[in-house]
């Protein structure tokens, strides 16, 4: 039979990369019993991925170092999947995880925005972070050629990245203008916190044909993408190419929040100062409340775990700095929207749903999320819109609703395990 | 921990850098991660384990996401058909 652990504590804290360790170690060092779930087999999140203390990033060592010091239970690779305002249940390898908690802290992050175009189902068509992150998992990028597109900062991020492990990164499409570029290149430069790392990246990817106005128009291959088909300021030329990685900038992981009730703005949790959703003792830290990396996700992190742990005072010496972060938000917002011409990317016969192959023009004949769903089966497939869900929204204009437990695809073991009876042992507070 | 791992691919045994995921074996060996509703060959997408395009059969397992597997001594992969 599935092994069903059981834990109570103080304060869980689901998503481990830097919003959740900031959390959980704030909470921790408070003396609150702390749980720290994530669907990862180690901490980090994405952005610091394989998070090896001594890696690239000196603030990720120094974090994980002071998470480890700390009583906080970290459990890794457990996908959360039923969620109350007391309690929450994950599956993983062995069994599954029923944690109860007095407060609950949300740092779910963000994930990339696909958009569909003719040929981004084709192997060798992957996301930009996505493409970060295979690499991070052992994927060899030495003289391959790279087309780097789609929008947002992480494209000259991964271009660096790509490039200082030998790939040939052929060019970067950005779709934004080259004034919306600017402005936000100027306000980075002018951030005393942004300034260094945006100055890095510029020395990094020197030489790297940087287009603004460009986007992939086609994917070319049979079996595998041989060229990219982009357009730039008008013009469409093919360049051919190993791999292409392209993501439209992120959207924050909201579903959990969702699931619980929690007021959303803009599609972003909504959270007070202190960090608190609509809901009382559950906060939300980090990408899920609006996209602005790991900076505001460390600060945001920080005040969760205070918040969760009574220092309000300590919490409010961080809102000047979190008032900052914001800013970064708002200019990575208007700098990197999506333009029009996007839209008329797919063709009648692209797919938009990856998983259930719902065409763009099965989708065109229905007016909502919800009918598009109930006719077409998109966004029912295993991933569960969270590709085809943010493409919709853009495309359609739709609101992608009705979010329903289990809130990811989970054995019929697990789900028995929550049946009266079954099998258990309590592990009382987060101490190892 | 050992430098290398020794994997089976489709039942063939290939030696792979600790380290690497399941998703990078298939796709550094052009082997496709499983195939669509309607027949299409998929790969990964996201790297992430949001997308689920990277499901692979692994140790007999179907359905697994290749990209969240690093690879341990004797893993057993094989295309989610």
């Amino acid at each position: 039979m599935t092994n069903r652990r059981k834990f109570e504590c103080d304060v869980a804290v689901i998503g481990a990369g830097p919003a959740g360790i900031a959390a959980a170690t704030a909470a921790a060092e408070a003396g609150k019993s702390v749980v720290l779930l994530d669907d990862n087999s180690v901490p980090g999140g994405q952005v610091w991925r394989g998070g090896k203390p001594s890696d690239e990033s000196p603030a990720a060592a120094q974090w994980l170092t002071r998470l480890q010091r700390t009583t906080a239970r970290q459990i890794f690779g457990a996908s959360v999947f039923q969620i109350s305002k007391t309690r929450l249940e994950a599956e993983t390898a062995t069994g599954t995880i029923d944690a109860l908690f007095e407060t609950l802290i949300l740092a779910t992050g963000a994930r990339e925005r696909f958009l569909p175009f003719p040929g981004w189902t084709l192997p060798g068509v992957v996301g930009a972070g996505g493409l970060q992150a295979l690499i991070k998992s052992g994927l060899p990028v030495s003289g391959k050629r790279i087309v780097i597109a789609g929008t947002g900062p992480l494209l000259v991020a991964v271009a660096a990245y790509a490039k200082q492990k030998g790939a040939i990164v052929v060019c970067i499409a950005e779709q934004t203008s080259w004034t919306k570029f600017a402005e936000f290149g100027v306000s980075a430069l002018l951030s005393g916190q942004k300034s260094r790392q945006a100055l890095n990246l510029l020395w990094q990817t020197h030489g790297i044909p940087h287009w603004k106005n460009s986007w992939p128009v086609a994917a070319l291959g049979t079996t595998h993408i041989q060229a990219v088909r982009l357009s730039h300021n008008g013009k469409q030329s093919e360049i051919p190419c190993d791999y292409l990685a392209c993501g439209f900038h992120l959207v924050p992981s909201t579903e959990l929040a969702q699931l619980l009730g929690c007021n959303l703005k803009n599609g972003f949790v909504a959270v007070d100062e202190f960090q608190r959703t609509s809901l009382p003792g559950i906060l939300c830290a980090g990408e899920s409340t609006g996209i602005g990396g790991v900076e505001k996700s460390l600060l945001e992190g920080q005040i969760a775990g205070l918040v969760s742990s009574g220092q309000l005072d300590r919490a409010r010496d961080l809102a000047p700095a979190r008032a900052t972060t914001q800013r970064h938000v708002n200019s990575i917002t208007q700098a990197f929207a999506l333009r029009k011409e996007l839209k008329a990317l797919p063709e009648e016969n692209t797919l938009v749903c990856r998983c259930e192959d719902v065409a763009f023009g099965k989708l065109q004949q229905h007016s909502s999320w919800r009918t598009a769903k109930l006719q077409t089966r998109c966004g029912m497939g295993p991933c569960q819109g969270k590709v085809c869900g943010a493409a919709a929204e853009f495309l359609f204009g739709w609101k992608i609703v009705s979010i329903r437990l289990p809130a990811v695809p989970v054995s019929c073991a697990s789900l028995a395990t929550l049946s009266v009876g079954a099998k258990s042992e309590t592990i009382r507070g987060g101490l190892q | 921990m050992p430098e290398r791992v020794v994997v089976y691919l489709r039942g063939k045994q290939i030696e792979v850098p600790a380290g690497t995921s399941a998703a990078v074996v298939a796709i550094t060996r052009d082997v496709h991660c499983r195939t669509s509703f309607d027949g299409q060959i998929r790969a990964p997408l996201c790297g992430m384990g949001i997308c689920f395009e990277c499901r692979m059969k692994i140790n007999g397992k179907p359905h697994v996401k290749s990209c969240q597997v690093i690879c341990t001594d004797g893993i057993e992969i094989e295309s989610d058909d």
